[in-house]
């Protein structure tokens, strides 16, 4: 099985799998306890901030373990949204999040919050702004199409609102991004941002919420003081430090390198096919992401068929395959339904080599073939 | 000569008898893989779902948990593939235009037609497989004398699924294996037991997969609501077969020939529907000897077993899935699908949008479309 599904999850690394194996073993002790198995656990976790901290630049304080991207997006939403019931709220967001943003800010909204679902252009989100606007969350890539945001941008809108007397914050789901393109979190310029180890080669269960200093967030959760009492629960210290090492090696795999075999992926098939186009192939990509759209085919066809030759890939993202909807990202992209059941998501990673991507575009070439070949078999049919 | 050195499709429903092919094709050696199509959405139309859940029916959540947990059971590849749009215009619209157009449809025979040995076929290349199987109760076999693909019936003759497969061409027949045709349902469940098979005590699903409780004129009504279609459109009048006016009533979808409940007007002799007039919304009433004709047209006629007939021809035909084949002569006409139906004794209850699916003996001749009843 040769993997091309990279945004869905990766690989853990082997490097990052010792440190995990070892730390299950070697650091048995719960980092809030006294003696001194628990400060050796505390040690170990306060480091592992503080090096993931250097990695994000930020300072380790910023940094809230959570089990995963969508435990840092909840606690971003609710945690700035669910502030002052007594005043009104607003909260804006882009119509192409990830539903673990799409899903938490539909959930505000049942429970009698404002909310907008826009474009992402900058424009467009400053547009939807309102004085009483006190969230706006904006993925940093798109785990679909790969399209990478201008937060920059957009930070400066909210920080012109901010320098001007709201209460307004930027956050940014950060998933897809991190350990693809560089993330400066200072440079960058939001409030609050969320990463996860298991997109990274780290092992799933494991994320953090960057949250600036002073913003004032609340927890969503209640128990111990763990976390400066922002996310209570026992911290995964093995985690953390697994965490930590895939963030070390992300310096020794650079993910713009995975350009080269994307863009040889795509050049063989546009060669080689009709009536396929790269779905936001004209924006700002992350280098390892391919979403094409095969006209006239399934994309679950493709899945299937890739799948039996030996080639793992997705029709959009994990969480809604094998369902119902075509994809959010692709409509709110301008994609009718038809194009959208018709594109197949191809995210390389760092296992893949020249040759898996020749011979990942020779299998896609001939099921293309086969698959147009089938309907000619069937004429009675329409068009798909 | 192997059946076939590529993988099977097995068109997977999570319900017994499909559960039993793909095991059985294991079993025999077969490359195997599972597919569940997801054709409806059953959060859709929310109303119309008992309180206690939309278990039983095709696509609930419960019947892909099923066929995933055989797929694992019998460690084979299994997919769901996601085919509501074609499904909703292909079978759903279909079929609600056909009750507002005065005929009864068959929904499932749409869905053979145009999912199940079409959309289905084209996941099958995908897989590379160049054989589909089903849980249908119909048997294929190939006649080297005619160069022909003849369908059968099932040999549980209580379970035999032919009338719904009258549309299959040649080309989609020779891809087709229906390992469960020559095996009675007490039988399938036998060997489900013996298997090991989860799904062994399941019940059958029932009626129309996307209408629960087969109470259509529900789902018609529902539907009208989520597409904002105005439904007193369908209203009109009740009138004898003089064109007497009656009384009205709510909506030709309410209708069916040959029904006598619901009508709600008081009569000497029991009143029963002979037919629906969709251009004037009308619902004729008349007495039960009314309902009795003795030919029929049919369309759109597909031939299966046989070439298609230049001359008269005897078959039994077979006039609703219940029916019991009743002696007609087919006469063709002037267009090579439309045939003439003609019975030695007159049938009641002819009902347009069902088909008439003609045999000889356990051979499926073919089949097409009622469009009407012949004039007495």
């Amino acid at each position: 099985m040769r993997y091309f599904d990279h945004n869905a999850t990766t690989p853990v690394a082997p490097e990052v799998a010792d440190v995990y194996a070892a730390a299950l073993r070697g650091v048995p002790g719960n980092a809030s306890s006294s003696h001194r198995a628990g400060q050796d656990a505390r040690k170990q976790l306060e480091q592992s901030r503080l090096s993931i901290a250097r990695v994000l630049n930020c300072a380790a304080q910023e940094l809230v373990f959570t089990s995963g991207g969508t435990e840092s997006n909840n606690l971003a939403i609710f945690g700035i949204a669910c502030g002052d019931r007594s005043s009104r709220r607003h909260v804006v967001t882009t119509a192409m999040e990830h539903p673990a943003v799409l899903e938490p800010v539909r959930q505000l909204a049942r429970e009698g919050c404002d909310v907008s679902f826009t474009g992402s252009l900058t424009g467009e989100i400053d547009a939807a702004i309102r004085e009483e606007t006190v969230l706006v969350s904006v993925m940093h890539a798109n785990n679909e199409t790969g399209a990478i945001q201008r937060i920059g941008e957009i930070a400066e809108v909210v920080r012109a609102r901010r320098a001007a007397g709201q209460k307004i914050y930027l956050h940014s789901d950060g998933v897809q991004a991190f350990g693809k393109i560089p993330v400066d979190l200072e440079r960058l310029g939001v409030d609050l941002y969320s990463i996860s180890a298991h997109k990274i080669y780290g092992p799933k269960g494991i994320g953090a919420l960057f949250v600036r200093k002073d913003t004032p967030i609340r927890a969503i959760q209640f128990g111990g003081r763990h976390e400066r009492g922002r996310r209570p629960g026992t911290e995964s210290v093995p985690g953390v430090m697994a965490f930590a090492c895939a963030c070390k090696l992300l310096a020794e795999y650079p993910a713009h390198e995975l350009g080269a075999l994307r863009d040889r992926f795509e050049r063989q098939l546009l060669e080689t096919l009709d009536d396929i186009e790269i779905n936001a192939h004209t924006e700002d990509r992350l280098p390892n992401t391919s979403n094409v759209l095969f006209r006239g085919i399934s994309g679950e066809t493709m899945l299937i068929a890739l799948d039996t030759a030996g080639f793992a890939v997705s029709t959009g993202s994990a969480c809604s395959s094998g369902s119902i909807e075509p994809s959010h990202v692709l409509l709110a992209m301008g994609r009718s339904a038809a194009e959208a059941r018709s594109s197949v998501r191809f995210s390389f990673g760092r296992s893949n080599t020249l040759h898996d991507v020749d011979q990942l575009a020779d299998a896609v070439v001939g099921i293309v073939r086969r698959l147009r070949k089938s309907r000619e078999r069937r004429p009675q049919l329409a068009a798909y | 000569m192997p059946l076939t050195d590529t993988p099977i499709a097995v068109a997977m429903s999570g319900g017994v008898d499909s559960s039993v092919v793909a095991a059985l094709l294991k079993r025999e050696g077969f490359q195997v893989v599972g597919l569940t199509m997801q054709l409806w959405n059953q959060r859709r139309l929310p109303e119309l779902v008992p309180e206690t859940g939309a278990t039983g029916r095709c696509c609930s959540l419960d019947d892909v948990y099923d066929a995933r947990f055989v797929a694992s059971q019998l460690d084979i590849p299994y997919y769901v593939v996601n085919f509501e749009e074609r499904f909703e215009e292909q079978v759903v619209k279909p079929f609600v235009s056909d009750y507002l157009a005065g005929r009864t449809p068959i929904p499932c025979t749409l869905c053979n037609n145009f999912i199940k040995f079409d959309q289905f076929l084209e996941m099958a290349d995908g897989v590379g497989a160049e054989k589909i199987a089903t849980g249908h109760y119909a048997r294929v076999s190939y006649n080297e004398a005619t160069g022909r693909y003849e369908m059968r019936t099932g040999a549980d003759q209580s379970k035999d699924q032919t009338y719904f497969l009258f549309g299959l061409t040649q080309q989609q027949l020779a891809r087709t294996l229906f390992p469960l045709g020559h095996m009675t349902k007490p039988e399938v469940r036998k060997l489900a037991e013996q298997l090991g098979l989860p799904v062994a005590q399941k019940n059958d699903s029932q009626e129309i997969c996307f209408v629960p409780n087969g109470d259509y004129a529900a789902f018609i009504e529902a539907y009208f609501r989520e597409q904002d279609i105005d439904a007193s459109q369908t209203e009109g009048e009740i009138v004898d077969t003089a064109g007497r006016v009656l009384g009205r009533h709510q909506g030709t979808h309410h209708y069916t020939v040959g029904q006598r409940r619901g009508l709600r007007i008081a009569a000497r002799e029991p009143l029963y529907v002979i037919a629906t007039e969709p251009a004037s919304q009308r619902v004729i009433v008349g007495a039960g000897a009314d309902l009795h004709r003795s030919s029929l047209i049919a369309t759109d006629v597909n031939w299966v077993s046989i070439a298609p007939v230049l001359e008269p021809r005897t078959a039994e035909v077979k006039i609703r899935n219940k029916h019991v084949p009743a002696k007609a002569t087919l006469v063709p006409t002037d267009t090579a699908t439309r045939v003439r139906v003609e019975f030695e004794e007159p049938q009641r209850a002819i009902t347009p949008g069902q088909a008439a699916v003609f045999y000889s003996g356990d051979l499926v001749l073919g089949g097409g479309w009622i469009a009407h009843a012949g004039t007495n």
